[in-house]
């Protein structure tokens, strides 16, 4: 409860797909002083501009072996979930499409793992012709390929997906779930042709070396289209909480399938029916069966500015910019709407415009200080476009808790005070 | 297998051989050949020189290794970390409990801390419960709990998940005769095994899950549909 949810009371995974009431009355309490102390700390700021000595006319400060943010920029992650399990990032405090390594979201099945690079070995075996062990310098030998890429929790979103979403919901509590780095590593192709995969192998598993064994069942499908090793992010290796030293990601699928820590990955010929492919993660349909494997998360938007709880200062010009990505390619076209979908516009999409990778949108509005509705609809190359959620319950049913995906909004009141209002 | 001083002769030439079968490399030389370096972005990342154009059928099954790294895994290295149980009970281990030891490991291993005297009590995960008539209500009904008894499909990964990741603070600390009976415990509470059953790799395998027979494929393609 230190993140200030609410949780269903159901145990350590309720935080990847909790439904999200919102915050609770202590932590919008606590979030009110914040915006407060936003105020004063912004004062603060201009004050020590004025009383500063004028930095054209001292010398500045010397090189730094490691560098830091300016002490006035303080972004944090949003820790939630009973069991301390995630992490949310604040995706109203970044700009363009990349994720600060140490801002990206997290979502742990039994914490973090501390691992010794030098005694790192992945495993790979099952239906190959050579069952090889790799350290991590083996695996920086083979060729390296690299993208920018999203990565989202299935159960992100949950808290819009309730039939009344908290008003003070935050695009870092609602859909803080998302991230996107640059990715660097091994085609997973490359090393299932090194150790001989079977033709007959149509899944393999992969399994991390955290307290979980956290495992996965994925079709090699994926592995001969896009999926990596991946040991690098933004240019870095990978952080302790994202999987150092290397870790499995599936481009534009559910995070939960991109097993952190990666240690052994078996080829087969079925799937292994984890723990979660079946009791979680998988996602019922009214005619009474549960949709399993359900990797690819679909089109999606947000708009993170203007958001809760800022307040816009007065009538005039404001640019509406969000985040919108898809698991099946190229983010086409956002729509940006300010009076609830009566009429909507064409937002600008930022270059770049990549696959499986989030794309910026932004949209110039003149407000002219009455209410309105700021809504945002993504449409992917494949013609899919965001729903509403009427529409998703109407396929999914009400208690379906991954994969929320429709259409995110916000109410602006006369007196420029911003409200969560996704329909 | 090791790779020594760098790529082998024999690597080279695999190598070589790559470039030639592939369209897409015929503007790199072979020195280029597996040292893809572009960052992936937009129309770059057709030029990836790592095969990913080839069918799975052609990559599959290569006779020798590309670039020769690594080292052979043997028998008792893979040994150790296969931990996986199919649900065809593959990886099961020998030895058996009772339901009544898994009473007993149930409060020795404080399952009952988190999880509650018989499973459905909480705080954290709840593990029992049953539907009337065993229907599966799960999308109409939001405040249903998924549990063993009215949500997993197969016991093998009762016995997989509770081995590997149980208890919370001592993980993968039970003996395998000691997941049998917990396991055997969790089915009892779920009215899925009697109060006197013995529980073995068969028992896994065979007890009968309520709803196995509930999962689907996924269905949804993209385009205008929303499923």
């Amino acid at each position: 409860m230190e993140g200030g949810y609410e949780t269903d009371g159901n145990g350590g995974d309720v935080d990847d797909r909790e439904e999200g009431s919102g915050l609770t009355r202590r932590a919008l309490i606590a979030g009110a002083a914040a915006a407060a102390g936003g105020a004063i700390t912004a004062g603060a700021t201009r004050g020590l501009v004025q009383e500063a000595p004028d930095p054209t006319k001292v010398p500045g400060a010397r090189p730094v072996v490691v560098g830091s943010r300016s002490p006035h920029e303080t972004p944090e992650k949003l820790l939630s979930g009973s069991m301390g399990g995630s992490s949310r990032t604040p995706l109203q405090e970044l700009h363009g499409i990349m994720t600060p390594a140490d801002l990206h979201f997290e979502r742990h099945h039994h914490g973090i793992p501390q691992i010794d690079p030098a005694t790192y070995r992945l495993l790979i075996h099952g239906m190959v012709e050579r069952p090889t062990l790799f350290t991590l310098d083996d695996l920086k030998r083979f060729p390296q390929v690299s993208k920018l890429l999203f990565l989202e929790c299935s159960g992100n979103g949950g808290g819009a997906y309730t039939s009344s979403p908290s008003p003070e919901h935050t695009p870092q509590s609602v859909d803080g779930l998302l991230s996107t780095s640059e990715w660097s590593g091994v085609a997973l192709s490359t090393l299932f042709e090194e150790v001989g995969a079977h033709a007959e192998a149509t899944w393999f598993l992969a399994e991390g070396s955290d307290a979980a064994v956290m495992g996965r069942s994925i079709p090699m499908e994926k592995a001969w289209d896009d999926a990596m090793i991946a040991y690098a992010q933004n240019g870095e290796a990978i952080r302790p909480e994202q999987g150092y030293p290397a870790r499995v990601f599936l481009p534009g699928w559910e995070g939960n399938a991109s097993v952190k820590w990666v240690r052994r990955i078996e080829l087969a010929d079925r799937p292994s029916m984890f723990r979660d492919e079946t009791s979680k993660y998988t996602d019922p349909l009214p005619d009474g069966t549960a949709r399993q494997f359900s990797f690819v998360m679909d089109a999606k938007s947000i708009i993170t500015y203007p958001t809760y709880p800022r307040r816009l200062p007065g009538p005039g010009f404001v640019e509406i910019s969000g985040y919108a990505w898809t698991g099946r390619g190229l983010i086409e076209r956002v729509e940006v709407s300010t009076d609830g979908g009566d009429s909507w516009h064409d937002a600008v999409l930022q270059e770049p415009v990549l696959p499986k990778c989030t794309t910026r949108f932004r949209h110039g509005w003149e407000w002219d200080g009455g209410p309105a509705h700021l809504l945002s609809r993504a449409t992917d190359e494949t013609g899919y476009a965001q729903p509403i959620r009427q529409q998703v319950l109407d396929a999914r049913g009400p208690g379906t808790r991954y994969h929320s995906n429709a259409i995110r909004g916000w109410r602006v009141a006369r007196d420029g005070f911003i409200a969560f209002a996704p329909v | 297998m090791s790779g020594g001083a760098g790529v082998s002769q024999r690597a080279v030439l695999a190598a070589v051989a790559l470039a030639v079968a592939l369209p897409m490399v015929t503007a790199c030389g072979a020195d280029d050949v597996g040292r893809a370096t572009e960052s992936g972005t937009g129309a770059m990342t057709a030029t990836v020189v790592s095969g990913d154009e080839r069918p799975a059928a052609a990559r599959a099954g290569a006779a020798e290794p590309v670039y020769g790294f690594g080292t052979p895994a043997t028998a008792a290295q893979i040994a150790a970390w296969d931990i996986d149980i199919g649900p065809d009970g593959a990886g099961l281990p020998p030895g058996r409990g009772t339901v009544a030891e898994g009473l007993e490991v149930w409060e020795r291993h404080r399952c009952i801390l988190c999880h509650g005297p018989t499973g459905r009590e909480g705080p954290n995960d709840v593990l029992t419960g049953r539907v009337p008539g065993d229907e599966f209500p799960f999308a109409n009904d939001r405040s249903l709990r998924s549990t063993v008894g009215n949500y997993w499909p197969y016991a093998t990964t009762l016995f997989d998940y509770t081995r590997r990741a149980m208890p919370f603070d001592l993980p993968g600390t039970m003996t395998d005769e000691e997941v049998y009976a917990v396991v055997g415990a969790m089915l009892y509470f779920n009215d899925l095994l009697p109060a006197d059953a013995v529980v073995d790799s068969a028992t896994v395998v065979d007890t009968h899950m309520p709803a196995r027979n509930r999962f689907v494929p996924d269905n949804r393609t993209g385009g205008p549909t929303i499923r």
